[in-house]
């Protein structure tokens, strides 16, 4: 299971990257072999505001559909419509593979997230 | 959770273990898409060892068989099996199973594992003298091997003519060694096999038919591509196309009804049902909006409800979404928009035939 120094990430398997303002939000390599193959991402609209835990978009996978629920508060400014033609990029390559990218209205909140070496602790728990 | 005497197999080949109506069973081993794409092109082989299997022995019992069954297996000689719906007193489905013509005087029935016991249970209160039903479903493992290849793999282990066995009948032989019943049945739109032995051969068969499948690219096959397998060949799934609300005149299974046969459980309303034509019907729809159709899903026609997904999803062979859909049997013809609500908006659907995929007859 592949997980990546210098992210940020949530108990429900989502990374963050940071870039100066922007977050950039993502599902985890854990994640996406949990769901399987994916075949389709509902993305969100740009311009559309979010509090912690509301439904950022939905990945779906062959199997189900799984709800992506934001760890961060924010604006969505920017979404990978690449991932509307090619959803299984995200099985290739999890980590590069964002499905929205933040104006975050609290950094602060980044600190409740794990960082690469909790977020490994934390799957060997699951 | 209960274990199949593959149980140890699934683990090794890397399974993905999943509850499935109490049975712990392999979702996938490598990927769904994949694992469907080679049962398509090459050959798979399932785990269908949760299946149920129930036995009526007797003097009466084909007769009583067809009392309880819809199909008609009255003419049906030792080597056929017989696809058919069994219906309550409402014309509500309680299952769909398999009748093979073991013996004269004796049947067995393959049912769902999500139904054995129901099942079971329905036909002891059934029961007529001159019957015994046992429920055997302990006692065997039920292996599929599915795909264009199949033929070529289980020829290898056995030395009976599989050119000579047609579609929907079944053999007694000796495979790999082992005592099986071979039948040419399956649930993937493939050719392919079904094969039943005693548990106690399970996993020496398994072995077998992996080693001999090695030359073909064989690969062991799990729930998931079951599922995306059967749906593109719209065979129905109990408790999705299937269950006790519905009739097998609704969910398209008119073929397997024979109401001139005389008395047998749900006739009498499957007789009203057809004299009035039915309520609803299943159809089959394509997404034109990217989206994934899913069950439970509600349809609607000129804003008006009409219906609800009853299986849908993400094709690999077709490489597109599609599912199948109960609906209000009126004014609805293959070529229509329909609207599938996911989650809060209508995505836009079309109504076409079924099956959506049907291999090539050579």
């Amino acid at each position: 299971m592949k997980v990546i120094e210098g992210l940020y990430y949530s108990k429900e398997h989502e990374w963050v990257k940071v870039d100066g303002e922007k977050a950039y939000l993502g599902i985890t390599d854990y994640a996406q072999q949990a769901m399987g193959d994916i075949v389709y991402v509902e993305l969100p609209e740009t311009g559309t505001e979010l509090a912690i835990g509301e439904a950022l978009g939905v990945v779906e996978s062959v199997k189900a559909a799984s709800d992506i629920y934001t760890p961060l508060s924010g604006t969505v400014v920017d979404i990978n419509t690449s991932l509307e033609d090619s959803p299984e990029e995200i099985n290739n390559d999890p980590y590069e593979s964002w499905i929205a990218a933040f104006k975050m209205s609290d950094a602060g909140e980044l600190d409740n997230l794990m960082d690469a070496e909790d977020y490994k602790d934390f799957l060997e728990e699951e | 959770m209960k274990r199949t005497s593959l149980y140890e197999k699934h683990l090794k080949h890397g399974g993905k273990m999943i509850d499935f109506f109490g049975w712990c069973l392999p979702l996938q081993y490598t990927s769904i898409i994949e694992e469907h794409r080679i049962v398509r092109e090459g050959a798979g082989l399932f785990d269908v060892s949760h299946m149920g299997e129930i036995t009526v022995e007797g003097t009466n019992a084909g007769e009583y068989i067809n009392r309880m069954i819809t199909n008609d297996i009255s003419k049906k000689e030792i080597g056929q099996a017989t696809y058919s719906p069994m219906c309550n007193e409402r014309g509500g489905i309680i299952d769909d199973l398999i009748v093979y013509r073991i013996d004269q005087h004796k049947y067995m029935l393959v049912v769902n594992a999500s139904n054995t016991s129901k099942d079971f249970e329905w036909l002891k209160q059934n029961e007529i003298p001159g019957v015994k039903v046992v429920n055997e479903s302990d006692n065997y493992t039920q292996l599929a091997l599915q795909g264009p290849k199949s033929k070529l793999i289980i020829e290898k282990l056995t030395s009976f003519d599989l050119g000579r066995l047609k579609y929907y009948r079944y053999v007694f032989t000796c495979l790999a060694g082992f005592k099986a019943l071979i039948s040419r049945t399956g649930y993937t739109g493939e050719s392919g096999y079904e094969i039943y032995v005693d548990n106690q051969y399970a996993k020496k068969l398994w072995d077998a038919v992996m080693e001999a499948g090695e030359e073909f690219s064989l690969v062991p096959v799990g729930l998931g591509a079951r599922d995306t397998l059967r749906m593109e060949a719209a065979l129905p799934l109990y408790g999705r196309e299937l269950n006790e609300e519905i009739s097998p005149l609704e969910s398209g299974l008119h073929r397997f009804v024979c109401l001139e046969k005389g008395e047998f459980a749900g006739r009498d309303a499957l007789i009203r049902e057809s004299e009035n034509g039915t309520k609803r019907k299943l159809i089959g729809f394509e997404m034109k909006d990217k989206a994934i159709p899913r069950n439970e899903y509600k349809v609607l026609k000129d804003n008006k409800e009409i219906g609800f997904v009853t299986s849908g999803g993400y094709s690999p062979t077709l490489d597109k979404s599609l599912g199948m859909a109960l609906v209000k049997n009126s004014g609805i013809n293959i070529g229509d928009s329909i609207k599938i609500r996911i989650r809060k908006k209508e995505h836009n659907a079309k109504v076409t035939g079924l099956p959506f995929y049907k291999r090539n007859k050579k």
